[in-house]
């Protein structure tokens, strides 16, 4: 690379687009945490038996409490005639919906043999949606491993839900993308301190408080794997507000600035509201950049977030990215993002044997990896973090910055822990 | 269709990744689509196996669909023997794969590899994961057994144990250590460690040890048919299973029975008089058939408790199970559904759960004392030290892991003694358990259409019928809350008997009277 090179991160930087094993999740794994965002949602998955043990694998600890989400086991008898599998499904939404009479919202998602042999859920929401009136909205989408990648499971979640929101002509912000109460709560603390109004969230806590949308909508994305959802508003006649994600101090300040931006706050008002919060978030994260800094990076495709958060750890924590892997690479929702990225290693897809080669021969000093391979990297002498621990923690905005660089600090402080106790 | 909510058993291709795991030098082509190598995760998170499971996903996706995904699978399965250089292979499909009819058996049959590759026919909407173990271990036995010699000193081969097995590890050791003691040599334990060129030398063995017959029965039967192997039936968990178990291998094998028990401390911890306390307390017993089914020996005749509910998830040893059930006077509860097994616990008002993961949870909300005894298993259930269930070692365990749980036998005076005391109170729970007591929460019920729910409301029904007065109701509480529940019943049961509709105090020490022991 010659010094003259435009500072412009990666925007330009080729991709290595692979294709082979995945070891990832399927979109159906979305539904862990969307059952606990939506407090009266129901996600009752059409699948087969290995749906359901995936569920219950990859919550880790079962959510014990009878689970708002569940799978329509299809049977041999089910796949011999289509129509068979129409009514026995209604049957059993039916039966869920006598026995949950707490239950507004039910999903009805679809999975690969679902998909495979072609079973039409849409039609089965429409009939249920015609029967039960107002009372339960019935949604379909599919979560299959063959259309979906993990994250991508909320993506299609979401953007089933717009089509159905109410109309409005008035302005509003909608901030898109499932938070934890808490995170959500600062959120639209600081959108408020900076005098925005009319503030709504896709997906709200329960159903009577689902946003609306119209011409007049400025929305922006919290999380990157949203482009199905940001294309099904863009269509209802919203407007996306394009920034970096907000992980870490700079993301955030980058997300709140061009929201800022679009409504019109002042830039000393944006000040005053951002300072206070952005020394905390500084000073959190110094705390684990210290064990961070000039560390090797290595991250395995998992959830669409890495670039974001190898954006974060490079900039603010000061590591060294050698490889970003992602499941998918949307240009236009993560040139922001690109643009900050120094230059790396991107890939696209999977091939997992020859990703684990590649890592092999960079030797990283940390590992971002699924459960799947945690374990056989941590026996082969890698530090790594589990990256499913990244959308069941709250990460967003200024107060978790320090968090999110300790999910990636803990794994390198314990290792130099257990190798001081063996001196 | 059915409506599942957590479930006991994975998908058939999950048994068959348990063998494949277990063993050496195999490798298991799966065709399936993204997502389905979430079952890495049991085996590298659960059990923390160092090593990637030696499966390869085909990985297709909806473009592939129509398209050629028979190809992709011939890639995947040439790419794989290239990579890791199997012994042998299994190939196999997914409930996806199932679906889209690629026959990898025949597609791989096409690429002449250079080892034996053994395909699997695992019916994905009708069988489940204890099934596809089974059925796999037997295919591979069947494809890869060589007929020999007999091995010149007795011996045996051990069968059943696979990767993710509740205490599998353990037990294959301590039987082991076992039949060595006797003079009987293990020519092989499989599938758990063995590989493809130790199965080949399985009809070495004079006979067949079995103690799994969830995962090992179909190659135990297939070895007595085609190389003449006798096996064993007793599973050896408990004292008294150990020593029949002994006396039926010493027969098998002609040698002695008589076997050192100075290790086996289980009998007398059970006899010494702290113990006194456990007798009669009320057992609830659920797991796979197996480990149900010896627990439930276990619990009445070794330790004194009363076993008050038993049940398997498992249909295919339905049989069995209900004739075992009713020699405890039970009727077997079969269900794969936790929500029946949650209304018969209710119903069967235990003190202790002998269960699954899955009634560590029940028994977790309706604050019951639980040890795990059986698969479906979590990531606690594979400890660091040295802990079989099977052999006098494993009868020293289940005596420890079973009480551990509950309210020890002076501590129970205590709280019987001082009742309302603030240190000894209800909710204050067994003392050498940390975190903070909480009261067991109001059972929630489904209205599920089963004979236990009706049980329930059934007893409901003729509790509205009764009146507590309220010093009896005062009275009640003063009990502790682990017999509360048995002591209600008890004395509605028997003011309904004796035509009493008003329960007072004398109403409650009567029923005490009546169903003292």
């Amino acid at each position: 690379m010659s010094l003259d090179t435009p500072m412009n991160g990666c925007l330009h930087t080729p991709v290595l687009r692979e294709r082979g094993q995945r070891e990832v999740f399927c979109g159906l794994t979305g539904i862990i945490w969307l059952h606990r965002k939506m407090q009266d949602a129901f996600f009752l998955v059409v699948g087969s038996r290995t749906c359901a043990h995936l569920l219950q694998s990859a919550a880790g600890v079962m959510i014990f409490a009878e689970p708002r989400f569940g799978t329509a086991i299809l049977e041999e008898k089910d796949l011999a005639g289509l129509a068979d599998a129409h009514t026995e499904l209604e049957r059993e939404v039916e039966r869920l919906l006598s026995r949950r009479p707490d239950i507004r919202q039910l999903f009805l998602v679809g999975s690969c043999p679902s998909e495979v042999i072609k079973l039409d859920l849409s039609r089965t929401a429409e009939r249920l949606n015609a029967r039960h009136g107002g009372a339960v909205r019935v949604y379909n989408y599919s979560g299959s491993g063959i259309e979906t990648t993990f994250t991508q499971g909320e993506d299609a979640c979401l953007a089933a839900m717009v089509p159905s929101l109410e109309d409005t002509a008035e302005e509003s912000l909608l901030v898109v993308g499932a938070l934890p109460d808490v995170v959500e709560d600062q959120c639209l603390s600081l959108l408020t301190q900076m005098g925005i109004k009319n503030v709504s969230f896709l997906p709200s806590r329960r159903a009577s408080g689902a946003p609306k949308v119209g011409p007049n909508t400025r929305f922006i994305l919290t999380q990157p794997f949203l482009a199905d959802t940001a294309h099904a508003l863009e269509r209802r006649g919203a407007d996306r507000i394009a920034a970096p994600f907000p992980f870490g101090e700079e993301g955030t300040t980058d997300w709140l600035r061009a929201v800022a931006k679009t409504c019109g706050v002042t830039l000393e008002t944006f000040e005053a509201v951002t300072a206070a919060p952005r020394a905390r978030a500084r000073k959190a994260v110094a705390a684990h950049a210290e064990t961070l800094r000039d560390k090797t990076l290595f991250m395995f495709p998992d959830s669409q977030l890495e670039i974001p958060l190898a954006r974060f750890l490079a900039r603010e924590c000061g590591m060294l990215p050698v490889e970003v892997g992602t499941p998918y690479l949307h240009r236009g929702l993560m040139e922001p993002e690109l643009a900050l990225l120094p230059q790396t290693v991107l890939s696209e897809g999977q091939d997992v044997d020859l990703q684990l080669d590649r890592h092999a021969a960079l030797k990283p000093d940390l590992t971002v990896c699924g459960l799947g391979l945690a374990n056989p990297l941590e026996a082969a002498g890698y530090a790594t973090k589990w990256a499913i621990e990244l959308v069941f923690t709250p990460v967003h905005f200024y107060e978790q910055a320090g968090d999110l660089a300790g999910l990636f600090s803990r794994p390198l402080r314990r290792r130099a822990l257990l190798e001081g106790a063996q001196a | 269709m059915k409506l599942t909510l957590w479930t006991y058993e994975g998908p058939p291709h999950v048994g068959a990744m348990r063998v494949a795991t277990g063993m050496k030098d195999v490798h298991y082509v799966l065709h399936a689509p993204q997502g389905d190598t979430y079952a890495d995760l049991l085996f590298t998170m659960i059990e923390r196996r160092n090593h990637r499971p030696p499966v390869t996903f085909t990985t297709f996706q909806a473009s592939d669909l129509g398209g050629d995904t028979a190809n992709l699978f011939k890639r995947a399965a040439q790419g794989a023997y290239d990579r890791f250089k199997p012994q042998a292979m299994i190939v196999g499909a997914s409930c996806t794969a199932e679906l889209i009819q690629d026959d990898p058996g025949g597609l791989a049959s096409t690429l002449g590899l250079p080892c034996p590759v053994v395909p699997l026919d695992l019916p994905s909407y009708s069988r489940k994961e204890n099934f596809g173990a089974d059925e796999t271990f037997h295919a591979l036995v069947r494809a890869l057994a060589q007929p020999c010699e007999r091995t010149a000193e007795v011996s045996c081969n051990i069968l059943g144990a696979t990767a993710l097995g509740f205490r599998h590890r353990d037990d294959v050791t301590e039987i082991a250590t076992l039949l060595r003691s006797m003079g009987i040599a293990v020519n092989v334990a499989a599938p758990l460690d063995a590989s493809p060129d130790d199965l080949k030398r399985l009809p070495a063995a004079h006979f067949n040890v079995l103690l799994y017959p969830e995962t090992g029965e179909g190659a135990a039967r297939w070895l007595e048919k085609h190389h003449a192997q006798a096996w064993t039936k007793t599973i050896p968990i408990g004292a008294q299973a150990t020593r029949e178990f002994i006396a039926e291998v010493a027969a098998l094998a002609g040698v002695s029975a008589h076997v050192d028990e100075k290790n086996l401390r289980q009998p007398w911890w059970s006899a010494s008089v702290d113990s006194t306390y456990l007798t009669n307390k009320r057992v609830f017993i659920f797991g796979d058939a197996t480990h149900a089914m010896a627990a439930a020996r276990v619990a009445r005749d070794e330790i004194g408790f009363e076993v008050v509910g038993l049940g398997c998830y498992n249909r295919e040893f339905a049989r069995p199970m209900r004739a075992c059930a009713k020699d405890y006077g039970l009727e077997a509860l079969i269900s794969d559904d936790y929500l029946d097994v949650e209304a018969a616990i209710i119903a069967a008002a235990p003190e202790l759960i002998l269960g699954t993961q899955m009634e560590r949870h029940i028994a977790k909300r309706l604050g019951i004392a639980c040890a795990v005894i059986s698969a479906p298993v979590h990531v606690q259930d594979f400890p660091a030290r040295y802990s079989p269930q099977m052999g006098f070692e494993g009868a020293n365990v289940l005596f420890d892991t079973w009480i551990h749980p509950l309210v020890m036998g002076l501590e129970e005076h205590l709280l019987t003694m001082f009742r309302e005391d603030f240190e000894f109170h209800d909710a204050a729970g067994p003392s050498h358990h940390g975190g903070k007591a909480t009261p067991a929460p109001a059972p929630i019920l489904e209205p599920t259409a089963n004979a236990a729910t009706q049980m329930i409301e059934a007893a409901q029904a003729l509790a509205h019928a009764l009146h507590w007065l309220p010093e009896a109701e005062q009275e009640l509480k003063k009990i502790p809350f682990f017999v509360r529940t048995k002591a209600r019943r008890n004395t509605e049961k028997y003011a309904t008997e004796k035509g009493v509709t008003q329960i007072s105090i004398e109403t409650l020490y009567e029923a005490k009277a009546h169903y003292a022991r």
